[in-house]
């Protein structure tokens, strides 16, 4: 942020002094103004950025621009608060529709209805689908509509399965184990719940995320790396064979749309349909696109320089690396699978398994050649995907946040103009051109981006996933007395077993004394 | 046995130290103080400033063992190592990387971890122990065989397998109790019974088996045949004088892990979702927190010497010939 608000920068040095001054005192902000931000009534507050940043009332959405009380302040910096974890950060003070009553996150959290909190209204209108969907039907009511929330720590997938189905859970995501149980694909592809799950009145909500999981390859490694035509080739050629359909048919249950470009659904510059697919990787046929042929893939590794996957200098196989933090049990069918991708092409490839931060340490020197990693959006703005491939953000040159070190000038120039400039079609046209860019170098095997599934029981209204806004509680509705109704139904205590038990539990010990008895009187 | 209690209380010191030094060794060689950082800051726009601030806040901003900068024994004492370690001798333990007493919060977490690890290891003695006792009641006998078959059986299944299959059977089909969630109080209860039950289960095999062994080598003894010579029913030969016996070898087993009850267990406490120390250590190291790694190595150590010390001292009690 100091690169955007006016006056940030000096005043963080303008605190450390004020604090080497007076180490042990509270800093009192009011007593250290910042010259971006003027505060214009109670409730109200001005903030002066340098240039123009239409991203920036996103950032005013995150969470550290939550508007906080100075007395919070004030009251948590009070001495022995900490020493008894009394923190700002253990229990908050807000603003928003709900309080944190209970914080235990090793156990359970509950929020409770904010007595304070006025104002909002449920939304008049959504989009397409919502009003068909039910998702309108409490339009214009007081939010929130329940009025205590708790979130309880449920560490394994089973345990939490079942309990979700006996009613003790309202909503709840699906785990691979238990997907087959959920879910059923008919054969136009279309996905529900399965009978089981339609009979408990089970429902199935699903939606692209905004983030993104790909395959990047280090613009700074002399094989896969480069703007050359070989390099460009090779990359073509691996990002064919690998087939991310496939992928997400096997270790996704089919969760996911194969990516065409960094950009995911939902997000401006993302294009549907023919006009939307990488034309370097996928033909468009019969209205869908189709992955270019594995041929066509050994064409582009034989124009690299790499015939039938040797290298045609010095005759030697082709090689790549992959790095990857994946190391357990479950890990090894991925790269397994991976490895025989490259086998279509005759490409080998050994996976470096690591730990996290000697896979972190090595992307920021850039010894690396191919690596497993994703992005989750932090606002809904093409920026946010697009700048993982700015030259500006090179991790070993900047330190930023482009771990490919993908350095195009051209894509450069492109993204600087596209930043500034509100969505539209002049937008559009060079987010085109971008991505063009993009998929040409091919930087990234593009990967694909994760599909939402929740289900809910039918006693949770207004339930829709969304990755990326956390606000969304304040809208959910709970028919508490249906759910009291059939979760009493369906978790009837079956006690005929513990009487079954319990005789024969006596049984044996009457036998047991028994046979003992005899054989007292025998001896 | 003050002396002998003194002098185990002196060769616990180097001990304790030497376990410090190893956990520390071990941490650092696998994590340096800026990927601890990064791990707190998250995996986004992490700044060196960012992490450089963390560090100073956090007191890794100091070289790790030895301080060239400084002069005279600030040399040893301005480190990480000598800053993070004196504290733990006083149970001073600190605060966790997200800035939790950690002393406060084992104190919390244990209660949980001992409602279920006490009451298995209560009722499990007394069962293991009763089964163990018939075994050897029927001994030679096929009720004999058919208990050791059955103790091989339930030896042979996997923990997870009890855990699982006791969740679906209990929990699931028959809705006796709730299938994990934790309460304290009276409350907690109905969600303690089924991981005790589970608890018990999975060690009935290898624990009776252990016992009979014990049981049926001191009901070979001379002692025993003469009380039976003596007209001595079966029972009471039993009760009143092999149990009473074998005492000292179910002592060493029993009376050391005491202690460490208080440790919790990771698989049932994940499980059935109890909000105990089982998981404290393990979610430490993935999250790189040295503060909780060092604190729950050091509290592990210390308990388990208070455990010898404790098997040690309860000689005493049940055979005069012991002295300390």
């Amino acid at each position: 942020m100091m690169d955007y608000i006016v006056g940030l920068r000096g005043y963080a040095a303008t605190l450390q002094q004020a604090k080497k001054k007076h180490p042990d005192a509270l800093l009192d902000l009011r007593e250290y103004p910042l010259e971006g931000v003027q505060v214009v009534d109670e409730r109200t507050y001005r903030i002066k950025i340098y240039g123009k940043y239409p991203q920036f009332s996103y950032w005013l959405a995150m969470t550290f621009f939550a508007p906080m009380p100075v007395e919070a302040e004030h009251f948590y910096a009070q001495a022995g608060m900490s020493e008894r974890n009394l923190v700002l950060d253990w229990w908050p003070v807000g603003s928003g529709p709900y309080y944190l009553s209970e914080n235990n996150p090793n156990q359970r959290m509950v929020l409770t209805r904010n007595p304070n909190f006025v104002g909002e209204t449920y939304p008049m209108e959504g989009e397409p689908k919502d009003a068909e969907a039910g998702l309108l039907s409490d339009a214009g009511r007081p939010l929130p509509l329940i009025d205590r929330v708790v979130f309880s720590l449920e560490k394994e997938t089973i345990p939490y399965w079942n309990k979700f189905l006996q009613g003790y859970y309202d909503a709840a995501g699906i785990s691979s184990d238990s997907f087959d149980q959920a879910v059923q694909v008919s054969v136009g592809g279309e996905t529900n719940v399965t009978d089981e799950m339609k009979a408990q009145g089970i429902q199935l909500s699903t939606s692209v995320a905004t983030s993104t999981s790909y395959i990047g390859f280090n613009w700074l490694d002399p094989v896969v790396g480069g703007s050359s035509e070989r390099a460009t080739k090779l990359r073509r050629a691996i990002s064919i064979a690998v087939d991310f359909e496939e992928f997400i048919s096997i270790f996704a249950n089919g969760r996911g749309i194969s990516a065409q470009s960094p950009i995911p659904p939902g997000i401006f510059g993302y294009r549907e349909g023919e006009a939307g697919i990488n034309r370097y990787v996928y033909d468009w046929v019969s209205g869908a696109p189709r992955r270019k042929s594995i041929n066509d893939a050994r064409r582009l590794l034989s124009e690299a320089g790499y015939p039938n996957g040797l290298d045609e200098k010095t005759k030697q196989p082709l090689v790549i690396y992959l790095d990857t933090t994946a190391t357990g049990v479950g890990s090894k069918s991925r790269l397994d699978w991976l490895r025989k991708q490259l086998d279509k092409i005759n490409v080998q490839l050994v996976a470096r398994s690591t730990d996290y931060n000697r896979f972190q340490d090595k992307i920021r020197k850039g010894d690396t050649q191919m690596f497993y990693f994703g992005w989750n959006a932090d606002y809904p703005d093409p920026e946010n995907f697009l700048f993982l491939l700015h030259g500006a953000q090179g991790k070993v040159a900047k330190g930023g946040e482009n771990a490919s070190n993908y350095n195009n000038p051209e894509y450069d120039r492109l993204f600087d103009r596209m930043r500034n400039i509100e969505n539209g079609p002049e937008r559009q046209k060079i987010i085109d051109e971008m991505l063009e860019i993009l998929r040409r170098d091919s930087p990234w095997i593009w990967g694909q981006h994760p599909k939402d599934y929740v289900l809910h029981h039918t006693w949770l209204h207004n339930s829709k996933p969304n990755k990326m806004a956390n606000n969304s509680l304040k809208y959910l509705r709970i028919d508490a007395a249906q759910r009291n109704e059939l979760r009493s139904r369906w978790n009837e205590p079956k006690l005929w077993p513990l009487g079954l038990c319990a005789a024969v539990l006596v049984l044996l010990g009457w036998w047991l004394w028994r046979v003992l008895r005899q054989r007292e009187e025998a001896r | 046995m003050i002396a002998y209690l003194i002098r185990r209380i002196l060769y616990a010191i180097p001990i304790l130290i030497g376990v410090n030094v190893l956990t520390f060794s071990l941490f650092f060689v696998v994590n340096t103080t800026d990927d601890m950082a990064r791990m707190q800051l998250g995996m986004k726009r992490v700044t060196p400033e960012a992490i450089e601030k963390w560090k100073q806040q956090h007191g890794y901003d100091r070289p790790l063992l030895f301080n060239e900068h400084e002069a005279g024994l600030k040399k040893i004492s301005d480190t990480i190592f000598f800053q993070k370690s004196i504290r733990m001798f006083m149970f001073d333990f600190g605060s966790s990387n997200d800035g939790r007493d950690i002393a406060r919060e084992i104190q919390a977490r244990m209660l949980p971890s001992l409602a279920i690890a006490l009451p298995t290891f209560i009722v499990g003695l007394l069962i293991y122990i009763t089964f163990a006792l018939l075994m050897t009641l029927f001994r030679a006998t096929a009720l004999d065989v058919m208990g050791v078959s059955l103790c091989v059986l339930l030896m042979s299944v996997s923990g997870l397998f009890y855990i699982i299959g006791g969740q679906f059977v209990v929990s699931k089909l028959w809705h006796w109790v709730p299938i994990s969630g934790y309460a304290s109080g009276v409350d907690g209860i109905k969600f303690i019974l089924l991981p005790v039950l589970i608890g018990v289960m999975g060690s009935v095999g290898s624990s009776s088996r252990w016992y009979r062994t014990i049981f049926l080598e001191e009901a070979g003894k001379d002692y025993v045949r003469t009380a039976r010579a003596k007209g001595l029913s079966e029972l009471r030969v039993l009760f009143g004088h092999v149990l009473k016996n074998a005492m000292i070898p179910i002592l060493t087993g029993v009376v050391v892990v005491i202690p460490l009850l208080f440790m919790g267990s990771l698989l049932t406490e994940s499980f059935f979702g109890i909000p105990g120390l089982g998981s404290y250590t393990i979610d430490a190291i993935n999250a790189q927190d040295f503060g909780v790694v060092r604190a729950m190595v050091f509290l592990g150590s210390v308990l388990y010497i208070a455990g010898l010390v404790l098997t040690d001292i309860s000689y005493t009690m049940v055979d005069p010939r012991v002295r300390l």
